[in-house]
């Protein structure tokens, strides 16, 4: 196969992913998107096999290393519960990136076989593309397993920060700009271990101050990277397939990265920097004074929402973590046998990842389109009878309009505060993941339920 | 006057992060997850460089230094690439319309 006709089918890949992208602007169409990416990666795939020709040892080995590690993915990928997806993503985006930094070593232990010249001579070009792909490659692994493990639970999300750690990450970042070109300049083995050495670590500490609550942004920056590292290494392999994948992937996840913080209204930098961490202990011990509160039982809940016309449901993490999307679809589908008109109402950073809720709604069978974004719903609040905040706390807390002073001031938030009444279930008053005090939990016309979200909302399925 | 080809790559780069831009913006939020879970697969691609890495070279030496993280790259992309496609395929299925009965 020419080298010409090759480089065809991986353009012909590069527009089928396109196209996998492109059907995601609707579910109907998004299922037959997958399809599209799978057949450009098996293009993808079978011609390199085909051009690289072969068919000995070396491929019979090729084919068991596809399958143990197809096996894997496909058993994690029907294993995996729906609420486990943000640690599936994070753990997914640290196998790119190692693999990047796998293909950049090779390449720049045997540049002969990618013609990019001999060992001790490759090709400047070659060399700054294949020490950037390996440098992000590796920032990519270490930072998403950090990721993975603050999403898992195995480490705290609480950020970690210490003293110059910033003025640290500058310092390494700006060796690493060093160590690159003179890398160019001496070819020297030692120079490309200590980059991608040197990389491992900066993942490492440019993802320990980011707090549990920015994890959106995390992961989204990290699908960026992943793209950054992969278009790297498609310029130090000159394959277009592997460029167009990169620039999408890369500038799909930055496009995630500055929704999720449009969501948080915050700016990419102060995410990165770990901003939100200090002021969360000061709002903490501040606000200790005991506010009245008027609280319900599920008979109450119940009562109130079998005799409403409109009922919206904002759900949060806290559903996800209690496991109540399916209780929370029996307890919809009584109600609409009652002639209540029900309606999903979901914030941009509600969850741990982009999207999160909806996949655990339409996991429950919920249509979506009975599902709404923020800027969809937020004024049909005002003409509804009851809001059944489950699991949702700071993304509902009307502060962010009120007080300047507080660290949520300007986030977008869903009006829940305008309808007729608010059911908030909860398990007790303490302040969300950003420290503050929800103002809702005081207003008149609250019910605050405390209890566990999934087992509330069964006791009101068995009082309706 | 010829132009390098590293020119035109670097085309097909800014152009594609142009179409990227474009079309990752006219994906529907509630699709976000799955988004998140396809690009995962479809950067997966760099098994192709995997895949040269690991076959490069004669029979006899398949096991060279070079050709062994070829062979721990592919692994680790295999599992991306059909975890990521299969999981999203299973996310996919899970969107389904108000049903018109009743």
């Amino acid at each position: 196969m020419t080298a010409n006709i090759l480089a065809i089918f991986y353009l012909i890949s590069g527009v089928l992913f396109i196209l996998a992208l492109r059907g995601l602007s609707s579910p109907e169409t998004s299922r037959r998107g997958n399809l599209f990416g799978i057949v450009g990666m098996a293009i993808a795939v079978s011609v390199t096999i085909l051009s690289v020709g072969n068919f000995s040892t070396g491929f019979l080995y090729l084919i068991v290393f596809l399958l143990i590690g197809g096996s894997i993915g496909a058993f994690i990928a029907f294993k995996i519960p729906m609420t486990a997806m943000p640690e599936l993503v994070a753990g997914f985006h640290s196998l790119v990136g190692l693999a990047a930094v796998f293909v950049a070593i090779s390449a720049f232990l045997n540049p002969e076989v990618f013609g990019l010249g001999t060992v001790g001579s490759i090709k400047i070009a070659s060399l700054i593309e294949m020490s950037l792909g390996a440098s992000i490659g590796a920032i990519t692994f270490t930072g998403s397993i950090i990721a993975f493990l603050k999403l898992r639970g195995i480490m705290s999300g609480s950020p970690i920060t210490f003293v110059g750690q910033h003025y640290l990450n500058l310092l390494l970042g700006l060796s690493l700009v060093g160590l690159i070109y003179y890398l160019c300049v001496t070819q020297d083995n030692n120079l490309f271990w200590t980059i991608i050495t040197i990389s491992f670590l900066v993942g490492i500490l440019l993802i320990i101050p980011i707090g549990g609550a920015d994890m959106p942004v995390v992961i989204s920056m990290l699908n960026s990277y992943s793209g950054w590292a992969a278009a790297g290494i498609g310029f130090t392999l000159e394959n277009s397939a592997l460029i167009i994948t990169g620039a999408l992937v890369g500038s799909s996840g930055a496009i995630l990265s500055y929704i999720m913080c449009k969501g948080m209204n915050r700016s990419f930098f102060n995410v990165i920097l770990g901003g939100w961490g200090a002021t969360e202990e000061s709002l903490k011990s501040s606000s200790k004074e005991q506010k009245p509160v008027k609280s319900g039982n599920s008979d109450d809940a119940a009562f109130l929402m079998k005799n409403a016309s409109s009922v919206i449901i904002v759900p949060g993490y806290g559903m996800a973590v209690a496991q109540a999307q399916h209780a929370l679809r029996e307890m919809v589908d009584a109600l609409k046998k009652n002639g209540v008109k029900v309606t999903y109402a979901i914030h941009p950073v509600a969850g741990r990842m982009p999207g999160h809720m909806n996949v655990l709604l339409a996991e429950a069978n919920v249509p979506y389109d009975e599902v709404f974004e923020l800027e969809e719903i937020n004024n049909d609040f005002a003409n509804c009878d009851v809001a059944y905040v489950i699991g949702a706390n700071d993304v509902t807390n009307p502060v962010a309009k009120s007080d300047p002073q507080s660290p949520i001031y300007g986030m977008p938030i869903l009006d829940v505060e305008k309808s007729k009444s608010v059911l908030f279930v909860k398990r007790s008053l303490s302040p969300g993941y950003a420290g503050i005090d929800n103002d809702l939990f005081y207003r008149d016309n609250t019910l605050m339920l405390f209890a566990d979200a999934k087992k509330m909302t069964e006791d009101i399925i068995k009082s309706l | 006057m010829e132009i390098d080809p590293f020119i035109f790559r670097l085309s097909i780069f800014i152009l594609s992060i142009f179409v990227g831009y474009y079309v990752v913006w006219s994906v529907t939020p509630s699709l976000h997850t799955p988004l998140m879970s396809v690009t995962n697969a479809i950067s997966s691609v760099i098994i192709v460089g995997a895949i040269i890495a690991a076959l490069a070279g004669d029979n006899i030496k398949i096991f060279e230094v070079s050709n062994i993280y070829g062979f721990l790259a592919i692994v680790l992309a295999a599992v991306n690439i059909f975890g990521g496609f299969l999981v999203t395929q299973r996310m996919l299925a899970m969107y389904k319309k108000k049903k018109k009965d009743k």
